[in-house]
């Protein structure tokens, strides 16, 4: 964007490194192989490309270098002036000339030795001619030392030199030392400038921009000047004489009437002054600082008789040589404070409206204003005659119009006029508006519930007749007995079987009970803990039951409860003991299923229970019969083999 | 406002109560609570789950049909408000509640008088086929024998048996006693 930026200038090596960078990339990029059984004009060629490329290597990175650097007779007159101050122009041009002429000797060095090489009748010959070519380019570079450093410095100096604009809006920022400039442009400015409370705290030029009437403006912080003559003026001071010398700017003189700056009032106007040379044709503003401090008016009488002179010279006195007729005849003079802020604003608008102006009326001078203004052209008939002739509004439309205000007069009220009336209290009522419902209901609270109810679901004018139908039903249905409750009354029998019937289903219960628990195990189990079981079939207890059921057992003591006879008339009783089934023949050995077993009978009843219990274990384990031992894969492969995927252990 | 009714247990539902969900095709089904709101997620049936209102209704435990549900309606017909018809409204709607009460309880309480009479017959049932749970039939025997006896000496009778081989003999006639447990033959007829 800018003109001038000496940021993209590359880097300049020292000696060593120029000489090592160009004999390494003459390695890196030309042939290396060579044998001296070669013809010797291949050997020739490969030797004088070594000689030509290097000497092209060095004459490139120097053109590069002289090139890129500003040519103090190119550039704006404001740079070269600073880098002259800043650099020494003399020291500047011959270091550039000095590179200068190395170029050329490296140039004569390398035609020279392309020369001899073309007459090297061997391969050592021409090798050693190469040689010696190298070596005197190097030589040449080597003493360009103390310059490439120098150079480099500058180099370095220069990127970081702030990028200022010559051509473009300036206000140049410029007094004694420690009168608030740089706490001025750090107002005004995004500019991070340093601000300390002694002289020199700004050692160089520093450039903020700041925005007004949408336009870029640029602002320049200069080091403070001293009240001495040019000639001895340091280096420092001497880039504020030169940004103001050269950059066609406002200009802001600061002066610190509270004189915390170490100078006098007296010394500072001395120094405008003497400086007064270098504001001649620009936009110049003085700046009365730090009145948070002291105000010019509570000054002590000789100082501030100083202070009413400058103004007065500075209203009348063509101050800055400006033509007859400019503007700039006039310089105002402002009071601001950097710590209160107050001016501050006014001061940065003052600079930039006279300096917009001055720029306006120095391009209305210049030729270029010419074809812009032909562009423009602005038409004002001039008048035919005296005669008034004002619009013509027709009559019918003019009835409308007056109609349609009356109409405007007439209407009525609206809320946002209601409500700005009312103002606080105003509460928002649409239910006024409800114009076909009587007034005094229009505000009711409209009932909704009723026990659970919504009312509206009742909301019918069919309703009432309704209503009536039904009350007329259910007058009926009273009268007919239909919720008359009968009376249930239970007769002596009754209850009777009422009670019968309880006790009947507690016996049950109790029953059902008795027989859950005898039932609950069908194991053989005879845990430790347990006691011998009585009888439960005894004389006794057959007793108390039937007493307890209502027989009458009192002579009974000597009772003999055996099994009744059965119908048949037979006398015989059957046998008391059975016969062994075994005993009857002497058989060596019985087979397994009779041994042990008492008789037929016994043996079948054992059998029977041999046969329920197989079964029972069989449909138990799902087995096949009484002889099943089969296992199944322990180990299922597909169960314990694999990867793991989305399935379960057990299942997939 | 209005008060809803739960699309599950069709309760009542007050302004701020509950959870509505707005099926695909805009269908709004409102929750009185989570249980209801649960039991519709899992996809049960209001008429089937037994503490619903629905189900009471079409099981016929409550009554169902009747010409007092129909006074309150969503009519989507608007009425234009006014405060006679309204008050009147809410007398009626205080007349409908109650007749509707009287009948729904009417109809709950004939409902359980039946229950009763099976209750009856359960017991009557009970007795006569289970008696002898808590009574023997031999109960009592011996003192009506006795009591017999003392009653009338009766001479055993006897027989005259001419058997197959042509002899006549002389036997015991078999006395016949009658018999003691008499069933029971109804509900109004026991002896004790």
């Amino acid at each position: 964007m800018s003109l001038y930026n000496f940021k993209k200038i590359a880097v300049v090596p020292t000696a060593k490194d120029f000489i090592d960078i160009i004999l390494s990339k003459t390695q890196r990029k030309t042939p290396t192989v060579v044998h001296k059984h070669y013809k010797i004009t291949r050997i020739r060629a490969f030797y004088i490309r070594k000689v030509k490329f290097t000497q092209q290597n060095f004459h490139d990175r120097l053109s590069r270098i002289i090139q890129e650097f500003p040519k103090l007779d190119d550039v704006h007159p404001f740079y070269a002036d600073l880098m002259n101050v800043l650099y020494d122009k003399d020291h500047y041009k011959l270091g550039l000339g000095q590179l200068n002429t190395a170029r050329h000797l490296i140039d004569n060095v390398a035609k020279d030795y392309v020369r001899l090489l073309k007459y090297g009748d061997s391969l050592y010959r021409c090798k050693q001619l190469k040689r010696a070519a190298l070596g005197r380019m190097a030589t040449i570079m080597k003493r360009q030392a103390a310059n490439l450093t120098y150079l480099e410095q500058v180099r370095q100096h220069l990127a970081r030199l702030p990028s200022i604009d010559p051509y473009t809006r300036t206000i140049i920022i410029c007094g004694f030392p420690n009168v608030g400039k740089s706490s001025f442009i750090n107002k005004i400015t995004r500019a991070d400038v340093e601000v300390q409370p002694y002289a020199f705290t700004t050692k160089s030029l520093y450039v903020g921009h700041t925005d007004y009437k949408y336009l870029r403006w640029q602002v320049i912080d200069t080091p403070g000047i001293l009240d001495h003559p040019l000639e001895e003026r340091n280096v420092i001071e001497m880039q504020a004489v030169t940004a103001l010398a050269h950059l066609r700017a406002a200009v802001l003189y600061f002066i610190d009437p509270s004189e915390q700056c170490g100078h006098s009032i007296e010394e500072q106007i001395s120094l405008f002054e003497s400086i007064k040379p270098l504001f001649s044709n620009k936009p110049l503003i003085v700046v009365l600082n730090k009145i948070d401090v002291v105000k010019p008016e509570d000054l002590p009488a000789p100082k501030k008789q100083l202070i009413e002179q400058l103004e007065q010279a500075c209203a009348q006195g063509n101050l800055v040589n400006a033509d007859s007729n400019s503007e700039l005849r006039t310089v105002p003079v402002m009071r601001m404070s950097t710590i209160t802020e107050e001016g501050v604003q006014e001061v940065k608008i003052e600079a930039c409206e006279r300096l917009l102006g001055h720029r306006v009326t120095e391009k209305m001078r210049s030729k270029k204003v010419d074809g812009i203004l032909n562009r423009l052209h602005v038409a004002v008939p001039a008048p035919r005659d005296g005669k008034e002739r004002p619009p013509v509004i027709p009559p019918a439309a003019l009835a409308k119009q007056q109609q349609r205000a009356a109409r405007e007069a007439r209407k009525r009220k609206l809320e946002r006029e209601i409500e700005l009336e009312q103002g606080d209290d105003y509460v928002l009522d649409l239910q006024k508006n409800y114009s076909e419902i009587p007034e005094e209901e229009r505000h009711d609270p409209i009932p909704e519930f009723w026990e659970g109810h919504n009312i509206a679901d009742y909301i019918d004018p069919e309703i009432f007749d309704k209503l009536a139908e039904l009350e007329k039903e259910e007058e009926l249905r009273i009268a007919g007995g239909m919720y008359a409750v009968p009376k249930i009354e239970l007769d002596e029998t009754m209850r009777e079987i009422k009670d019968l019937a309880r006790q009947i289903r507690n016996k049950k219960a109790i029953l059902k009970d008795e027989s859950r628990l005898t039932k609950q195990s069908t194991k053989p189990i005879m845990p430790r803990t347990s006691r011998a079981r009585g009888r439960e079939r005894s004389t006794t207890r057959l007793r108390d039951e039937m007493e307890k059921l209502g027989v009458d057992m009192s002579d009974t003591k000597q009772a003999h409860f055996t099994r009744t006879r059965s119908r048949s008339r037979s006398l015989s009783a059957p046998a008391a003991k059975r016969a062994r089934a075994d005993t009857s023949r002497s058989v060596s050995r019985p087979p397994r299923d009779t041994q042990g077993v008492k008789d037929v009978a016994m043996q079948k009843k054992a059998k029977n229970l041999a046969h329920v219990a197989i079964a029972k274990k069989t449909k138990k384990m799902g087995l096949k019969g009484e002889a099943d031992r089969f296992i199944g894969t322990k180990k299922p492969k597909h169960l314990f083999a694999g990867k793991r995927g989305i399935g379960k252990t057990d299942r997939r | 406002m209005r008060i809803e009714t739960c699309y599950f247990c069709s309760s009542r539902i007050y302004p701020g109560h509950g959870i509505q969900f707005v099926r695909n095709d805009c269908k709004i089904f409102r929750f009185c609570r989570s249980k209801c709101h649960a039991a519709f997620k899992k996809k049960k049936n209001p008429r089937k789950t037994k503490w619903t209102k629905a189900y009471r209704k079409t099981a016929g435990k409550e009554l169902a049909i009747d010409p007092s549900f129909e006074f309150e309606k969503r009519r989507h017909i608007p009425v234009k408000y006014s405060r006679e018809l309204w008050e009147k409204t809410i007398e009626a709607m205080k007349k409908v509640e109650e007749i509707r009460q009287r009948r729904a309880n009417n109809y709950i309480m004939q409902r359980l008088r039946k229950g009763r009479e099976v209750e009856w017959q359960r017991d009557v049932r009970e007795v006569q086929r289970d008696i002898s749970l808590i009574r023997s039939p031999a109960a009592g025997l011996k003192q009506r024998q006795a009591e017999e006896e003392t009653e009338m000496e009766v001479e055993p009778e006897t027989i005259e048996v001419i058997d197959a081989k042509g002899c006549k003999q002389v036997i015991e006639a078999p006395v016949m006693v009658p018999a003691t447990g008499e069933m029971i033959e109804d509900g109004g007829d026991i002896e004790l």
